[in-house]
């Protein structure tokens, strides 16, 4: 699955280089501890967060994820878009909840697989 | 002539919902004093009310007590404020409580948030959710403090509740600490192994007490001339042969 198709389910706003809306998602992980998301999140992941400081794109850009999801409509802030821009991080904003948005991309990424394998 | 200055600066008093309510002023000048401590910091969570009683507590007792605060980022990373004056700290206080989640309907489910005065006299309990985070960045805080002229140190880099690098994955380039805090939990050779990183700040260590058997379980010492802010600054960037010694 592409970010893309997540951003279109989700109607996921892309506030930051949405040319990584291409990128595939392998996976998704929820934490507001980035030392978490560091020693944890799988590379290729769609990262949902509440934090928004701007080390989030540091991280991001490290663990080769797929993207940022901010939920909760936070808005950022100037300096973390410039630098997700930089670093060819793909921030997305949701109104939605954490819980909401992970209930929904749990779904449809395992909606996914199991079309997979029946082919 | 630089002299050895004892400093514990990281202690709680009982207006901090998490700390005990022995933690008054006179209970902590003189757990102070018994423990050979120079130089204390009161730094409460998002509030300075409990700084004039354990200042006019200290009068005679020959220990200098800084006006602190340890202020929640929005990120929920915790920072330290220390200042000479406590017209300062109540500066920084009036920003915080304009940017505390909630306003003044705590009812103390918490913890009691309890304001003294240096005889140990309940003078009220502080309504705001001291628990809680602010509005702030952490890097607006930082700014914020050095523009009223205090120090700004990261509080408890080891820990991962509130620890800045627990919180924020690494230390950003853009946060002029002054210096990084290490709490009890964590020995020196063991932090210089974990933050071999940071070299390039000045590190403390402080015992974050929130009991008082805790005061001056760890201590930094600092080497100036005198138990001021403008001394100690000097101290934590080497000047004049100013330094800090801890273990």
């Amino acid at each position: 699955m592409k970010l893309q198709d997540l951003a279109d389910k989700l109607f996921l706003h892309a506030v930051s280089y949405d040319k990584g809306l291409s990128k595939d998602v392998s996976g998704g992980y929820v934490s507001d501890l980035l030392s978490d998301v560091l020693a944890n999140c799988a590379e290729g992941s769609v990262w949902i967060t509440l934090q928004k400081h701007t080390n989030i794109v540091a991280v991001a850009s490290l663990k080769n994820l797929a993207g940022i999801i901010i939920v909760g409509g936070r808005e950022l802030e100037e300096e973390v878009l410039k630098q997700a821009e930089a670093k060819e991080v793909t921030i997305m904003t949701t109104p939605m909840s954490a819980f909401e948005t992970t209930g929904m991309i749990y779904q449809l990424l395992n909606e996914n697989k199991g079309s997979e394998e029946s082919c | 002539m630089l002299k050895e200055f004892r400093a514990d600066l990281h202690i709680h008093t009982c207006l901090s919902p998490c700390a005990d309510l022995h933690m008054t002023p006179s209970a902590i000048v003189k757990n102070a004093s018994e423990n050979g401590l120079d130089i204390i910091a009161i730094t409460d969570h998002n509030s300075a009310e409990n700084i004039i009683g354990t200042k006019k507590a200290a009068e005679g007792a020959g220990l200098t007590v800084l006006a602190g605060m340890e202020v929640t980022s929005s990120e929920e990373v915790h920072i330290l404020a220390l200042f000479d004056d406590i017209k300062d700290a109540l500066k920084l206080q009036d920003i915080v409580y304009k940017h505390l989640a909630s306003d003044r309907d705590y009812d103390g489910g918490l913890g009691e948030q309890v304001v003294v005065n240096e005889k140990d006299e309940v003078m009220g309990f502080n309504k705001h959710l001291l628990i809680g985070a602010t509005s702030l960045t952490t890097l607006s805080i930082v700014n914020i403090i050095h523009s009223l002229g205090g120090l700004s140190i990261a509080s408890h880099i080891d820990r991962e509740g509130f620890g800045i690098i627990s919180k924020l994955g690494f230390i950003p380039k853009d946060l002029n600490f002054d210096a990084l805090e290490i709490s009890p939990n964590t020995d020196k050779e063991k932090a210089e192994g974990l933050f071999r990183d940071y070299k390039s700040f000045q590190w403390i260590s402080s015992s974050d007490a929130h009991y008082i058997e805790d005061i001056g379980k760890r201590r930094t010492s600092f080497f100036i001339k005198e138990a001021t802010l403008a001394e100690m600054r000097g101290a934590l960037r080497n000047t004049g042969g100013r330094r800090v010694e801890w273990e």
